[in-house]
């Protein structure tokens, strides 16, 4: 690590006027992909915003049909809550299958998102539940806040505060896990929104995306044969030491099959 | 015996200090004015050092030397040797490659040395390197040993050696294999890969370095015996007399081999705090451990079985390349031939057989022992061909391992590659194992598993392994005043307990509490020599070597004894910690004979405190063995295996404390287990480690490891004194091929007939799409 300032906000304006206050400032969540990014003298940051005493990213509130969960919620809490489980009980098992125990108490969902890691969990919910990402100045809307490989519609500096999940009918999350790191190989979300119904698939991609030959597949006959058949191309898919692109297209359509099944 | 004797699940006494965080690592340890090393490394895997611009960086804030290859050079720092160089076909005595501890002139793997940096902080140390200018010019790198030994391939090493093959080694017999070739009914052949694996020990090295005023030499770092690195630092590296170097280890959290080697940044501290006169500490962060412990296994292999056609097993024929990385590491020459090569018989009569290696040098971290070095190689390959074989005539495998095992009656027995084994009752230990894994009913199992559309596989091994041989173990006991004895032995716990059971059998012979006694251990200036721990030879050994010392000191109170009590010598008897005039009831208790020999007149040979130092030499080496059955269920759709059930049955002669076995037998088989299904450290072609962190290399886990059901048969050794066999390693060994072969059997089912390790999901669905004729 390279010597760097560190400081604790206690509230928005302070962090933001911290962070202008630098010349390479970084904002620090959970510190999970961040710190051993310093570790390895990858990154240099003259300033560690640490995001920790910021009452505005705190808390899960469940309001009518949306679940509000802030910024700084980490995975174990999510997984915890028994709000997020009873209204939408996909999302708090994704959180519980995040990496290990120790990644869980740390690692947060705007950490995550802001991350925008391709193996990443919670990219498939956000985009299956038409999620809305709320900054201190906009909200974003699913389709539009990851838009590449580690890449997101926040500008420089601009913080993710809170998510929206809009409730669905029913969804359900199934992941297959790379052994050594337990990010997800593939991730597959299918849920029954308002909008109809919706299959996220991340780890697969550079990015989170939809599978639109599954969704009209399950509109017409919601079973596992409907979308087991439905071959997603493998041009677009990642490559790497634990999954090919033939492979992780198989594994979408398998996936998705069991999600399906745990819903039904 | 009382509660301590042999036999006895004495629980472990370093739990306490270690399970609440109170034990003393050497990373835990701060010396007044200790200064800190960075080592600057190579990116390139290959490349010549044309030039090195290190001012700037000696300039810098807090920057104290800064070494270089040549720097050494001018000091006089010899290069680190190597321990054993087997013996080539062509007769001719091989050398070790020079190995300099700071890369001089060229670079050979990615990882390796390059400068020293040392300063009063690790982050000065560090940013400092960040100036260091370094011209490098890349040469060809050859990664793999097909590679390494292809013509026109770079030779790492020109002009002492003019290619990339170190060398070429043979044992048994080629003529008599030739001919049982001939007569065979059936001939069953295979290619396997055994992979190379990260030995990931928890701790990962460290080393300070100090230098006193007459220039002696003091190295504190995790080892398994810190006789060895004394004598390799001392003969080859300081061309210095031992005495001026002291080796000093701590707790050791886990080594598997690769800490009884002598590494690079152990001989940096070393030079360094000499020339600075001051301390220097390294500790390598997980990214150094990965990329410089010394890697294990690493081998490819080509192997054939003459057999005939009722199964009998007429010869074995092995071919393999062994890589030993860019390097000679202490043994890495000696692994893949003399100590694995010999044990390609297996459990089985073989009545031919020829074992061929070339040792290859690749750019590549040097390799060396592995938590069984060689034996694991050697199992993996025998039960995987037994296991084809059996598949290939139909016959059960368990029926044709069976036919050929080597009968409780034939011992000792001399294989045809010349090992002479020592007791086993193979058949008994098997028919233990596959009655409590209820192996007759798979056939139910399997078919419950398929109404649920996965694939039931049951996969045994019968392994047997080599060790406790060689060398001997001389500790120092003796009392103190108060009747508080201290062993001092040169083996080096690591992990498994030793400091328990050592203390344990001397407990149980002298009746007298644990606590009463101290086991010192790593440091060679409070214990006078000792041959290390490994190979699994501390309890076979060292044990043996404790016992027969006690015996010793037992003789030496029984003099004592006698002359207190006006009686002859040999009617006193010791039991129950008094020493007795046999058939009568006038004895002395134990403390009195010690207080005795303190302050009173002592007869001839009896010593201060009853003090001894006898050495133990083992009249060979033993052949733990034993049987493993793995049931797993594999999930067509995905490629994962899940562990149903696994039975050991494992005959390691006699148990000193079944408990603190039990613990080697879990952890070796999960080591086992892990190279079967998850590990591997995978390079590209460029020479680059791909696997360099946690998040590529998979370890086992709680989560994806069973839960074993261990249980042992004794047949003792003759070949030392406790009738122990040794347990550090077998669990490694049998369990590699038992899941490998659980998998495989699975897999028939689909028509899948081979797979190399690690048999990962991607590997497993890729093989069931190709055996189906799919693209994958
Ligand atoms: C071993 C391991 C296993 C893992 N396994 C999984 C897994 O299975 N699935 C999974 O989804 N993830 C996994 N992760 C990722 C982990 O769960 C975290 O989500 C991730 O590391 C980032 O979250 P964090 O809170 O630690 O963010 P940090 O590391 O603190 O920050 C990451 C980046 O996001 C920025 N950032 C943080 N918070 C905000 C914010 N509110 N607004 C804007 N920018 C922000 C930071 O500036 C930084 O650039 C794993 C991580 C590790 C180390």
């Amino acid at each position: 690590m390279y010597a760097f300032d560190y400081t604790r906000p206690k509230d928005l304006a302070a962090a933001a006027q911290s962070f202008a206050g630098s010349d390479e400032p970084v904002y620090m969540a959970g510190g999970q992909t961040l710190i051993p990014t310093l570790k390895q003298r990858l990154r240099r940051p003259s300033l560690v915003v640490d995001l920790g005493a910021l009452p505005e990213l705190k808390g899960i509130a469940v309001a009518g049909n949306l679940v509000t969960i802030g910024a700084m919620a980490t995975h174990a809490e999510v997984a915890a809550s028994a709000d997020v489980r009873r209204a939408i009980p996909a999302l708090a098992d994704l959180a519980q299958h995040i990496g290990d125990p120790q990644v869980r108490n740390r690692g947060t969902l705007g950490g995550s998102i802001a991350n925008a890691d391709p193996a990443a969990d919670y990219p498939a919910a956000i985009v299956a539940l038409g999620a809305t990402v709320y900054t201190p100045t906009r909200s974003i809307a699913d389709a539009d806040f990851f838009t590449g490989m580690f890449e997101t519609a926040l500008e420089p500096g601009e913080l993710v505060v809170k998510v929206a999940f809009p409730v669905p009918k029913r969804a359900a999350y199934m992941k297959f896990r790379n052994p050594a790191s337990r990010y997800a190989i593939v991730g597959v979300m299918v849920a029954e929104t308002a909008s109809g119904i919706r299959v996220a698939v991340t780890g697969a991609g550079p990015s989170v995306f939809r599978v639109p030959e599954m969704e009209a597949a399950l509109a017409k006959s919601f079973t596992a044969d409907a979308v087991k058949a439905i071959a997603v191309p493998v041009d677009d898919l990642n490559a790497d030491l634990h999954a090919t692109a033939e492979y992780r297209a198989h594994l979408i359509g398998v996936m998705a099959a069991r999600a399906v099944v745990a819903i039904a | 015996m009382g509660k301590f004797g042999v036999g006895q699940p004495v629980r472990r006494v370093e739990d306490q200090r270690f399970l609440t965080g109170t034990g003393r690592f050497t990373d835990d340890i701060n010396v007044d004015g200790q200064l800190h090393l960075y080592v600057l490394r190579s990116p390139y895997a290959h490349a010549e050092i044309r030039k090195i611009d290190s001012a700037a960086a000696a300039a810098a804030s807090g920057v104290v030397a800064v070494f270089t290859g040549a720097d050494f050079e001018t000091l006089g720092v010899g290069p680190i040797p190597v321990a054993a160089i087997p013996p080539a076909n062509d007769g001719v005595k091989r050398t070790a490659p020079f190995r300099p501890a700071i890369a001089t002139g060229r670079v050979r793997y990615v990882g390796e040395p390059v400068v020293g940096v040392v300063a009063d902080t690790l982050a000065n140390a560090r940013d400092a390197s960040e100036l260091i200018e370094i011209d490098y010019a890349e040469l060809p790198v050859a990664a793999t040993m097909p590679d390494a030994l292809a013509s026109g391939a770079t030779a790492l090493h020109a002009p002492q050696y003019p290619s990339n093959l170190l060398l070429h080694w043979a044992i048994g017999d080629d003529a008599a294999t030739k001919e049982a070739f001939a007569k065979a009914d059936k001939i069953v052949a295979i290619d396997i890969v055994n992979t190379r694996i990260s030995p990931t020990a928890i701790e990962p090295r460290a080393v300070i370095g100090e230098v006193d005023a007459n220039g002696r030499i003091t190295l504190t770092l995790p080892t398994q015996g810190g006789h060895g690195q004394r004598r390799w630092l001392a003969s080859s590296v300081l061309k210095v007399p031992e005495s001026q170097i002291r080796i000093v280890t701590p707790d050791v959290g886990g080594a598997f081999g690769m800490k009884n080697f002598l590494f690079n940044e152990t001989v940096i501290c070393a030079v360094a705090a000499r020339e600075l006169k001051k301390p220097v500490k390294w500790t390598a962060d997980r990214s150094e451990s990965f990329l410089n412990d010394v890697h294990g296994r690493d081998q490819l292999s080509h192997a054939e079985m003459a057999l005939t056609k009722d199964g009998k097993f007429l010869g074995i024929r092995v071919s393999s390349l062994g890589n030993v990385g860019a390097y000679l590491s202490q043994f890495g020459a000696f692994i893949p031939t003399a100590a694995g090569g010999a044990m390609h018989c297996g459990a089985y009569v073989f009545p031919a057989a020829a074992v061929d290696v070339k040792v290859v040098m690749t750019n590549t971290t040097p390799l060396d022992a592995y938590r069984g070095a060689g034996r694991p190689e050697a199992a993996y390959l025998v039960e995987r061909l037994v296991e084809k074989a059996a598949r290939e005539l139909g016959i059960p495998s368990v029926e044709l391992r069976r036919r050929n095992f080597i009968k409780p009656e034939q011992f000792p027995f001399k294989t045809a590659l010349g090992q002479t084994y020592d007791s086993g009752r193979y058949e008994e230990v098997m028919d233990a194992a596959l009655t409590r894994a209820d192996y007759a009913g798979i056939a139910a199992r399997r078919a419950e598993a398929k109404t649920r559309g996965k694939l039931r596989g049951i996969g045994v091994s019968y392994y047997v392994e080599a060790c406790a041989g060689g060398s001997g173990e001389q500790p120092v006991l003796s009392f103190d005043r108060n009747g508080k004895l201290t062993i001092r032995i040169g083996t080096q716990n690591n992990g498994q307990g030793h400091e328990t059971v050592y203390a344990q059998l001397a407990a149980g012979l002298f009746d007298m509490e644990l606590e009463d006694i101290t086991i010192i251990q790593g440091d060679t200036d409070e214990v006078p020599t000792g041959n290390g721990t490994g190979g699994s030879r501390s309890i076979p050994v060292g044990g043996s070597a404790v016992q027969l010392n006690v015996a010793k000191m037992i003789d030496q109170g029984k003099s004592l004894a006698a002359e207190m009590m006006e009686a002859a010598t040999v009617d006193v008897e010791f039991a129950d910690g008094k020493f007795r005039i046999a058939g009568t009831d006038r004895a002395v208790g134990l403390k009195d004979v010690i207080a005795a020999s303190f302050d009173g007149k002592r007869p001839d040979g009896v010593t201060e405190g009853l003090r001894v130092s006898e050495n133990f030499n083992p009249s060979g080496a033993t052949f733990p063995n034993g049987c493993h059955v793995c049931e797993v269920d594999v999930d067509p759709e995905t490629g994962t295996v899940a562990f149903v059930r696994y039975t050991i049955q494992d005959d390691l002669g006699i148990a000193v404390n079944p408990m603190t076995m039990a613990g080697q037998i879990y952890g070796g088989a999960v080591q086992g287990l892990g190279q079967a299904l998850y590990e591997e450290a995978i390079y590209d072609s460029t020479g680059q480690l791909l696997t360099g962190s946690f998040m590529d290399y998979c370890m086992p886990r709680a989560d994806n490891t069973p839960s074993f059901d261990f249980a042992y048969t004794e047949v003792p050794t003759p070949r030392n004194a406790l009738g122990a066999k040794g347990a550090g390693e077998a669990g490694t060994i049998g369990a590699t091929p038992a899941v490998a072969n659980a998998v495989l059997d699975a897999l028939a089912a689909v028509g899948v007939t081979h797979l190399d390790m690690p048999m990962t999901p991607l590997r497993i669905w890729q093989a069931i799409q190709s055996a189906q004729g799919k693209a994958a």
